[in-house]
């Protein structure tokens, strides 16, 4: 493999605590190794007046699955006139706010991001969430399965049962190669199984005589049980409505109490998702206002919590979500086509197009919101930027985020730019917020933070030797005074992106498709035969495949798999 | 205004993506430029000169800018695409998307066009002097933003699908239709001078259907409640009143329920 | 000696029943018996057996009869057809893998063709509706457990999808419908009294070409509005009753067929169906499903979503991706004449296109790749035949509610045999030479 050294670049690695210095980064055999051990074959890159950082994760986006295809396939509009034709180095490429796999891959790798987590793959599902992350090249994937409306989980749960639980959660991901557990509306969308909900977390499931805080604290001690490189990754109940900072509240503080127990250095027990959607307040639309001052007081304070974003863009786009309940809520409101998924025993899903528009009051607080999460946040260490893709945005507007984050005038340019902005600045704070982030916590938020949240900082989200050589140089001097554009120009194409050691994309082309790899966890348990019989007369009783061809969706259709091993067995 | 004249000399074997034959892209253009513009035959990349003759020289403009089309081009495509401003005047029949996306201007066709003439139309004129296809003043797949403004007049008949998703603009076909005319509309309005066959305006939310010949059947989701008198094009007429479809999802405006109406002549 | 192999999967209808048991011999090259599989399904294991099969590609001549030639001769003859034509057409795909599929797409890719698969023919206008109006559905095991009121609608699984009602929709007990048939009420809308309509609590005999106006009937009858006295052959009183039927139940489920997307207002009758469910939503839960053909039919969809962004009918020439059923729809192009090649595979378009079609295709160069002789094969220039995948080969396939489900290899290909995917990684790798790319 081939050696690179990275001379002369402004470096901010959290891992480090190096901030803008100069500093040259060296790459062999796919690994960063002291500047010191290249040998003097080593391809040189000159990164002076240029940043250099480690490759930027995803914590959390729909880019591979059920959901995301028939986003695709039922949006052909979304297409229309963005197609990129095929190169020498790429396939042919399209759409916007859920663009083709090979796009995906494409798009993440020219702004400089290397590894990307899928947030909600339906177990029954997993195969094809496996097919299509094989067909989206250069970066490492994982998927995080749903586990929050699973009829073995609920059942486990209502009899306190952790143990089996966490059996069986090990088993699942066996079956299915995730890589975390995730929860959606927890008990909300069994109760869409009915038409119904769960808005509260002491709201009771129907059947099930359960709730979603029973159900929240029962996954993170079995998860916590577990030791899984990831805390529970929760999507919380009554997402988008006015007033439903409450409940974000409600579920935050079930994280009290609980310490992180693992061997992979993470310290949180609850990672809670795209939080705009959940920072609600006023009772209705009218009075709709931003609450993001409320949840960052908690967050700030509780160290054994992680969250991300979840910004809006103010694009055109697509949500989509296994918040099946609120995708039927979404579509009664904007009359948008409307795509609905329930999957036995499991979870559902939903998809509506939504326009975030400039000129709609309640858009232009949403965007806010995300904006202050970010600015509020004391440790950037525990908040990461995502624009929950696509929900809130497509994941290609980063660098357009990150331009907001690092400059007010930014902000205050689109704040003069809506139609309403009065009502804006009044329902937020954002208006009198002058932080801008810098570098460093951008590399704190995009890259150090989120890799330590997932239990993969060893190789993952900074440039110490022995890492994964994931680096970055952006075009971006720090040392000079620059015009927000710059921000923006900068990060959506990178001068150079390695992917463990390979360089894949130079001068924001992609030049290589690297060697993906599909990131999963392999949770050893003691045997428990209670769990294995229960799964096997589910099977038989209740679901619609049988458990031999069940437990094959995952196998041999994974692209280059890396287990990440947990001993659970003691 | 400039007129530039393009005349077939070598049809396609296949068909023929003409977009380039559009004001906005002959703009500020030499006939000898113009000649070296692409189109696409299948997978193979062309020019404009390979397959007609140019004469004449565009104007600064779109707007400056007249073409002529002329000798057969019933296979080709994409006529007028996108177009802002300025004419065409095509004098025998054209193939699909004619005028397709157009937002100004006016085309003319003397002879047919085939489907998806004025795709997601957002203004400016459109004439057909013979018959059109199917998809009329149509949206795109899957969009729900089809036409929104400008005019449309079909001389001839008109194919199935006219104005589906249309939004506002005005379609008058004095010859006859096939089904489903305004399907999902939220505006606009549609005149038919000849005879209709059936589903008219299904799942229809807002917008207006004038028939003056026949329907061989109506949609159950529209609700007869009299007779009024209309003037159209400036004749008065009587027309019996339908109001739907009181199957789909309806706006109100000022706390009343508002219906799309459909009038027949009596 | 046998052996038996078990969870087999049917490489049939869309319903991929994955518990078939297949019996072996102990070489793994005979397969002797098949259960639990309905009558078609069973023929489709048996026939893979038949002693007249043809094993290698065959050519045919001036004078019409064929040559046997080898795969290198195969392979060379399509790549140069594919590397030669401005606007192949490479159509089928619905009754091969997924993986097979994705190298095709690659082919396709390289030679500018078009894409299409059997969804032209059979759910392409579920598809159109899909995308104009979205799709509230569920998958199968919902239906097991939970759904009450099954409607049927232009569909007769009775003799398409053999058992479709008792493994999923009618007769099993689920968790929350322990009692089976006794805890579901079934309508069935046809003009036609099928076998499957003779099951039902409520046969609607609609009037031919009728249908979207009877679903509309439906939707105002929801929406209390006034009726004309018949709809579609129904009295109003019956459509009333038959709403309020379907609202009174608590999961509810429309499957659709060949009988609504390829009658009279084709895509409309789907979409109108679709706004019907989602307008039951209002009062109950609902969901609505295409009864899907060809095994994997819906699987092509799917990898076609993902590459390309749309699941039939994608116009690759222009070296983007590009859909319009009217414009890119394999029917038009052939019936226009707009293509110059033709790429077959996995299906059998001589026996359900039109005749214009059929005679377009006779009179440009050809290669249809099937395990069976079909009109297609003999309408072509090339029969390449192949394993039967399923049955010879496994890889992925979706069921009509797009679960994915690896197929099973029960027995081995007749010596020298390839497959698909095979075939077509050897034309993909002579392609790109000729183009250069290698």
């Amino acid at each position: 493999m081939s050696e690179y050294i990275i001379k002369n670049g402004h470096v901010f690695d959290p891992t480090q605590g190096i901030k803008g210095d100069k500093a040259d980064i060296a790459i062999k055999d796919g690994k960063i190794i002291k500047d010191s051990e290249v040998s003097s074959k080593a391809k040189v890159i000159d990164a002076k007046g240029k940043t250099v950082m480690a490759g930027a994760i995803e914590i959390h986006a729909h880019i591979a699955g059920p959901k995301v295809n028939l986003g695709r396939i039922y949006r052909p509009e979304d297409k229309l006139f963005t197609y990129q034709s095929t190169t020498a180095n790429t396939r042919m490429a399209g759409g916007f706010s859920i663009p083709t796999t090979f796009k995906t891959g494409y798009e993440y790798a020219k702004m400089g991001y290397t590894t990307a987590m899928e947030a909600a793959m339906p177990p029954l599902f997993s195969r094809h969430v496996h097919e299509e992350m094989r067909d989206t090249p250069i970066i490492d994937e994982g998927a995080y399965p749903v586990f929050g409306n699973n009829w073995f989980v609920m059942e486990y749960l209502k009899n306190k049962e952790i143990e089996n639980t966490a059996a069986y959660c090990a088993w699942l991901l066996r079956a299915t190669k995730g890589f975390a557990i995730k929860l959606v509306n927890p008990g909300g969308t069994e109760a869409w199984g009915w038409g119904l909900n769960c808005l509260s977390v002491d709201d009771p499931v129907p059947y099930f005589d359960i709730t979603p805080a029973e159900i929240i604290k029962g996954l993170i001690e079995a998860n916590e049980y577990l030791g899984l490189p990831h805390s529970i990754h929760i999507h919380p109940n009554n997402l988008g409505n006015p007033g439903n900072y409450t409940t974000t509240l409600d579920t935050l503080k079930l994280s009290a109490g609980y310490k992180a127990k693992n061997k992979f250095g993470r310290e949180q027990v609850m990672h809670l998702t795209h939080t705009q959607f959940h920072s609600y307040g006023g009772d209705t639309w009218a009075n709709f206002e931003s609450k993001a001052k409320e949840i960052m007081d908690f967050v700030n304070k509780a160290k054994n919590v992680t969250i991300d974003t979840g910004n809006v863009t103010l694009d055109e786009t697509t949500t989509m979500t296994a918040d099946g309940p609120f995708e039927h809520h979404l579509t009664e409101l904007n009359h948008l086509k409307w795509a609905n998924v329930d999957v036995e025993l499991e979870t559902a899903a939903g998809i509506v197009p939504y326009i975030y528009s400039p000129s709609i009051s309640v858009c232009g607080i949403q965007w806010a919101i995300g904006l202050e999460l970010a600015l509020m946040a004391k440790d950037p260490m525990r908040c990461f930027i995502t624009t929950d893709h696509p929900n809130a945005g497509p994941f290609t507007r980063y660098p357009r985020v990150i331009k907001w984050l690092m400059s007010n005038k930014a902000r205050q340019d689109q704040i003069k730019a809506f139609k309403n902005s009065d009502k804006v600045v009044s329902a937020t704070n954002i208006a009198g917020m002058d932080r801008e982030l810098s570098l460093y916590d951008i590399a704190q938020m995009t890259r150090a933070g989120p890799a330590k949240s997932l239990g993969i900082p060893s190789m993952f989200g900074g440039l110490k030797p022995g890492m994964d050589a994931d680096v970055v140089v952006y075009d971006f001097n720090p040392d000079k005074p620059s015009a927000p554009d710059q921000i923006e120009a900068a990060f959506s194409r990178a001068a150079h992106v390695f992917k463990s050691g390979i360089e894949v994309v130079t001068n924001g082309e992609v030049v290589n498709n690297g060697h993906k790899r599909t990131l999963w966890v392999n949770a050893k348990t003691k045997e428990n035969p209670q769990v294995m019989r229960d799964v096997q007369e589910k099977f038989i009783k209740y679901y619609s495949v049988t458990q031999a061809n069940y437990e094959a969706l995952g196998h041999h259709i994974v692209p280059n798999p890396y287990a990440i091993e947990v001993d659970a067995t003691q | 205004m400039e007129t530039v004249t393009i005349t077939m000399k070598n049809p396609p074997a296949l068909y023929l993506e003409a977009d380039n034959i559009c004001p906005d892209k002959f703009a500020g253009k030499t006939a000898l430029q113009i000649a070296d513009l692409h189109v696409f035959e299948g997978n193979t990349t062309s020019t404009i000169g390979k397959y007609f003759d140019v004469s004449g020289n565009a104007g600064a403009s779109a707007a400056d800018t007249k073409i002529v089309v002329k000798g057969d081009v019933k296979k080709v495509k994409y006529i007028g695409m996108k177009m802002s401003a300025g004419e065409i005047g095509v004098e025998g029949s054209t193939d699909l998307y004619a005028g397709a996306w157009m937002t100004g201007g006016k085309l003319t066709v003397k002879g047919n066009v085939e489907a998806f003439a004025a795709t997601g139309m957002k203004g400016g004129e459109l004439v057909i002097e013979g018959n059109a296809g199917n998809y009329l003043g149509a949206a795109y797949r899957g969009d729900w933003r089809g036409m929104s403004g400008g005019k449309i007049l079909v001389k001839g008949n008109a194919g199935s699908d006219v104005g589906m998703y249309m939004l506002g603009g005005e379609i008058t076909i004095n010859g006859n239709v096939d089904v489903h005319v305004m399907t999902h509309a939220e505006g606009g309005k549609v005149i038919i001078k000849g005879n209709a066959k059936s589903k008219l305006g299904g799942q229809l939310v807002d917008g207006t259907i004038i028939v003056y010949g026949t329907i061989d059947v109506m949609m159950p989701g529209y609700k007869p409640i009299g007779t009024v008198e209309l003037e159209v094009d400036g004749a008065k007429s009587k027309f019996a009143h339908f109001i739907g479809d009181t199957g789909e999802r309806k706006k109100k405006r000022k706390g009343q329920i508002v219906y799309g109406n459909l009038y027949k002549k009596v | 000696m046998t052996k038996t192999m078990t969870d087999v999967v049917c490489p049939f209808c869309g319903t991929l029943c994955d518990d078939l048991e297949v019996v072996v011999s102990d070489d793994g090259k005979q397969l002797k018996e098949v259960y639990n599989a309905c009558v078609i399904g069973t023929e489709k294991f048996l026939h893979s057996q038949t002693k007249d099969r043809i094993t290698r590609p065959r050519l045919k001549q001036p004078d019409g009869s064929w040559k046997e030639v080898s795969y290198d001769e195969a392979v060379e003859y399509t790549a140069q057809m594919l590397a030669n034509a401005k606007k192949p057409l490479m159509y089928g795909w619905s009754s091969t893998n997924c993986e097979a599929q994705s190298v095709g797409h690659e082919i396709a890719e390289m030679a500018g063709a078009c894409v299409d698969n059997t969804a032209a023919v059979c759910h392409g206008p579920t598809v159109i509706a899909l995308q104009d109006i979205g799709l509230p559905s569920c998958t199968l095991g919902e239906i097991k457990n939970r759904a009450d009121r099954i409607l049927f609608w232009g569909c007769n699984p009775a003799h398409a999808h053999p058992r479709h009602m008792s493994r999923y929709s009618i007769y099993p007990r689920g968790f929350f419908t322990g009692k089976g048939q006794k805890s579901r009420k079934m309508i069935v809308v046809d003009p036609r009294v099928t076998d499957t309509a003779k099951l039902a609590d409520v046969h609607l005999q609609v009037e031919q070409g009728r249908d979207y106006e009877l679903l509309n009937a439906f939707r105002v009858a929801l929406n209390n509005e006034w009726l004309p006295d018949v709809v579609a052959g129904i009295p109003a009183a019956k459509i009333r009753e038959a709403a309020d039927l379907c609202k009174n139940g608590r999961f509810g489920i429309i499957f659709f067929g060949m009988g609504v997307t390829q009658t009279l207002s084709k895509n409309h009758n789907i979409d109108e169906a679709i706004a019907l469910t989602k307008h039951l939503n209002e009062f109950t839960k609902f969901s609505i499903m295409p009864m899907r053909g060809h095994y994997n039919v819906t699987g092509s969809g799917e990898v076609l979503g993902w590459q390309f962004g749309f699941p039939y009918s994608v116009d690759l020439t222009r070296g983007f991706a590009r859909y319009n059923p009217g414009d890119t729809s394999s029917i038009d192009l052939l019936a226009r004449g707009e293509v110059d090649a033709m790429f077959t595979i996995a299906s059998d378009p001589g026996a359900h296109f039109p005749i214009s079609c059929v005679k377009h295709i006779a009179k440009i160069p050809s290669v249809c790749i099937d395990p069976h002789q079909t009109p297609t094969s003999g309408v072509s220039k090339l029969h390449v035949p192949v394993a039967f995948v399923g049955v010879e080969v496994g890889g992925n396939a979706y069921r009509m509610d797009n679960v994915p489900i690896d197929m099973r290899k029960v027995v081995d290909p007749p010596a020298g045999m390839l497959t698909d995917e095979e075939f077509l990684t050897k034309v993909r790798d002579r392609l790109k030479q000729l183009k250069g790319k290698a």
